[in-house]
């Protein structure tokens, strides 16, 4: 076996036990503290859910219709609960099946481990029936993957792979093992991983670095902070609504990190990029000090980086030492777990207002207000809009529900206009853009809360990429709520087709079936809206039923969503219609 | 901004699959490898990459961040070639007749300062160790007698400044 150069908690005192390379698999994750697994099985993997089968009493295995599904609930599972989630696949298709969800998990860092069976150690490389090298096509889409050829191997790698997937940036890790090592027996031991040699998961912060932004944000007139996704999976939220409350700095988030602070928190401005609100994109071009914070300066986020925020110094509190400078040329960074930074951070700011600074916001916001929003979500016209469907769900879960949204138009929308009163709430795929991530991320997010009220927004698109995933929600009764917000267009891309290529929708017409129907053929009970009348009442129903439950709303066909910053224009240059 | 070449170290751990984890940072921003050469370094059990690349210093930076977030990376490095010792080796194989019949072929060994590796009755084996241009020139002064087989070696690197990979390997065992 390779040198593994790991550190691990003392545990002398734990006694081998002779077991197949299945079992410890099974041993593995149950002292990973994994109760819920998602996945499907196959040849490759057979031994593994062998042992499932006899350990079903303490560990769940939920059989998703699509290994894809399997890793989309295990994201929407660990982007609510914090933990490690968990996807199982057989070798060849059941291993490809799963490089969307690992591709979204790398881009959206979230920690996932995903096992897959491979051939049997004498056969790789020989083209044998379902043998794929997972390894190789995994690599540019895992944090770290590893290929298990021997049983011993089985305990250390599952724990250097959890260490990997939860410590530092979060991220997928996949580890393959060939069907021999399931099969053989090792001498069982699990000590959990605490450190890699190579691997420096979270710098030490910089108290030189701290100070100077101290002194930087003390100094600003018009101070401006973006959060991101960093501040939840730092667990953060306290120590930035603390920094943001005594410093008076208005701070606007990015769609990952949406949730961190409350929405309706007096210094909460809004959602920055494409879609995003009106003040928060012209104003990051009037802040003279900008603060961004467990965010990445997406393309989506900055636009035209060459007239992204030039007036102002640029602090980032960031864990990822690649992201430095990566995008925006920074004045100060500062390294480190977000949590651990702004709790040294706090006691050298300044208690401060900016009132006359953040009455442009609310300026700001009276102009979109105008233009945008009041249409959206007070419209007069008679088709409905996605805005006052969102704007009812907020009503009626009472700013508390787990929203989990697809990628498009309706994406967007509900970014935009739900509302929220607690963090890891907002769950969608931000820098994949993957279309029919929210049906199985929102099984996976009922499973991870059950407490919570889980609802999925979803465009009649996206829906019918991982519709199968309804089995699951009908076998195991999971009472999440769908919406599916249904303008028979892929509507996102038919808005660029009008704006930026003179309405020519090539491809963007959906002839859709029944969706009422193909609900209840999953016996979930199903409801459709079409009249503004009755939309209440149906989104009432729907949050008050104890069971799963479908809603189809039938909203404008040709709506567009604003503001946009068209692709590559500068943040300045929003557009309002 | 303009593009140069520089010389990326990276010590790492001796997993397989690294190469590749590696090799895909490249690809995934579309620029070539002029140059790889792995092999042991100083310390036992870790592998020292010797990657050349031509671009810009701001890219080779972001190189070098996304190499060095790779979780068997132990550290990576750049330096441009004023700050380095380098060499490459370059092995010729020629027709034994030519070493009789041309008498430039002799002088050419002479002054590229190479070696003979080996003389058979059909061919030998030049062997040259230098930069890159001396065994460009050596290429093109041999070519017109006709070149059998020719290969040259990745680039092969130190710095003139140090590289504290046991620094940093202490303090891990330290924690």
């Amino acid at each position: 076996m390779e040198t593994l150069n790991i550190q691990k908690k003392d545990s002398k005192t734990k006694k081998a036990i002779r077991i197949t390379g299945a079992e410890a698999i099974i041993h593995c994750l149950l002292e990973e503290g994994v109760d819920l697994i998602y996945g499907y099985p196959g040849g490759a993997i057979m031994p593994v859910y062998d042992e499932l089968y006899k350990f079903q009493d303490k560990l769940t295995h939920i059989l998703t219709r699509h290994e894809q599904g399997a890793t989309h609930a295990a994201q929407g599972y660990a982007r609510v609960s914090g933990k490690v989630g968990v996807a199982m696949a057989t070798s060849g298709p059941g291993a490809t099946n799963l490089v969307t969800g690992l591709a979204d998990a790398q881009i959206d860092s979230t920690p996932m481990v995903c096992i897959t069976g491979q051939v049997p150690r004498h056969l790789l490389g020989s083209d044998a029936f379902q043998e794929t090298d997972i390894v190789g096509i995994s690599t540019p889409v895992t944090k770290w993957n590893y290929q298990i050829t021997k049983a011993s191997e089985i305990p250390e790698i599952f724990a250097k792979a959890f260490y990997i997937a939860k410590s530092g940036r979060p991220g997928p890790v996949l580890i393959d093992i060939t069907k021999n090592a399931q099969f053989d027996e090792l001498d069982f031991v699990y000590e959990k991983c605490t450190g890699v040699r190579s691997y420096q998961a979270v710098a030490e912060p910089n108290l030189e670095a701290i100070r100077s932004a101290a002194e930087l944000i003390n100094n600003a007139k018009k101070p401006y902070i973006i959060w991101g996704q960093g501040i939840i999976l730092g667990e953060a939220e306290e120590e930035l609504k603390a920094f943001v409350e005594k410093s008076g700095i208005p701070a606007a988030w990015t769609i990952m990190g949406e949730s961190a602070i409350p929405t309706d928190h007096p210094l909460n401005v809004g959602m920055v990029g494409m879609h995003g609100n009106y003040g928060p994109n012209v104003l990051t071009n009037a802040c003279d000090v900008l603060i961004a914070i467990g965010m990445r300066f997406d393309d989506r986020v900055t636009g035209n980086l060459e007239t992204y925020a030039k007036q102002a110094k640029v602090i980032h509190f960031e864990i990822d030492p690649a992201e430095i400078n990566k995008n925006v040329k920074v004045d100060v960074a500062v390294l480190g777990d977000a949590k651990q930074t702004l709790n040294l951070l706090l006691p050298l700011i300044n208690e401060n207002e900016h009132k006359e600074w953040r009455s442009e916001f609310d300026k700001k916001y009276e102009e979109e207000y105008k233009a945008v929003i009041q249409k959206d979500l007070e419209p007069t016209k008679p088709g409905l809009t996605m805005g006052e469907v969102i704007e009812q769900i907020n009503k009626a879960s009472n700013n508390d529900a787990v929203i989990v949204t697809d990628v498009g138009q309706h994406q967007m929308i509900a970014c935009r206009y739900a509302k929220f009163s607690q963090s890891k709430s907002n769950i969608t795929s931000g820098g994949l853009g993957t279309m029919g991530f929210a049906l199985p991320a929102a099984i996976g997010a009922k499973q991870g809360a059950p407490e919570r009220e889980v609802v999925a927004i979803i465009g009649d698109g996206g829906y019918q990429m991982t519709i199968q995933e309804l089995g699951v929600i009908f076998q195991h009764n999971i009472p999440v709520k769908i919406v599916v917000l249904n303008n028979d267009h892929l509507g996102m891309v038919r808005q660029w087709q009008e704006l930026f290529f003179e309405s020519r929708y090539a491809s963007t017409v959906m002839t859709n079936p029944d969706f009422v129907k193909i609900a209840e053929g999953y016996h979930i009970k199903a409801r459709r809206v079409t009249e503004r009348a009755d939309l209440e009442s149906a989104v009432n129903e729907m949050i008050t039923s104890k069971d799963p439950y479908f809603l189809e709303v039938r909203v404008e066909k040709e709506d567009n969503v604003f503001p946009m910053i068209p692709s590559g224009a500068s943040v300045s240059d929003i557009r309002l219609k | 901004m303009e593009s140069k070449w520089y010389t990326i170290s990276v010590y790492s751990e001796n997993n397989v699959g690294l190469l590749n984890r590696i090799s895909g940072i490249f690809l995934k921003r579309h620029i070539n490898i002029e140059s790889l050469n792995v092999s042991k370094s100083e310390i036992e059990n870790v592998s020292k990459f010797t990657i050349v690349v031509f671009t810009t210093e701001d890219w080779t930076r972001k190189i070098v961040g996304q190499i060095e977030k790779q979780i068997e990376v132990i550290k990576a490095y750049y330096h441009t070639d004023d700050e380095t010792i380098y060499q490459e080796s370059a092995l010729f194989k020629i027709a034994s007749h030519l070493l009789f019949d041309e008498r430039q072929i002799q002088n050419i060994i002479k002054e590229s300062n190479s070696q003979i590796v080996t003389v058979s009755r059909d061919f030998f084996v030049l062997a040259k160790t230098g930069r890159r241009h001396e065994i460009d020139e050596m290429h093109d002064a041999l070519e017109p007698y006709g070149i059998m087989q020719f290969v040259r070696s990745g680039r092969i690197t130190v710095t003139k400044a140090s590289m504290p990979i046991t620094e940093i390997l202490a303090e891990f065992q330290n924690k």
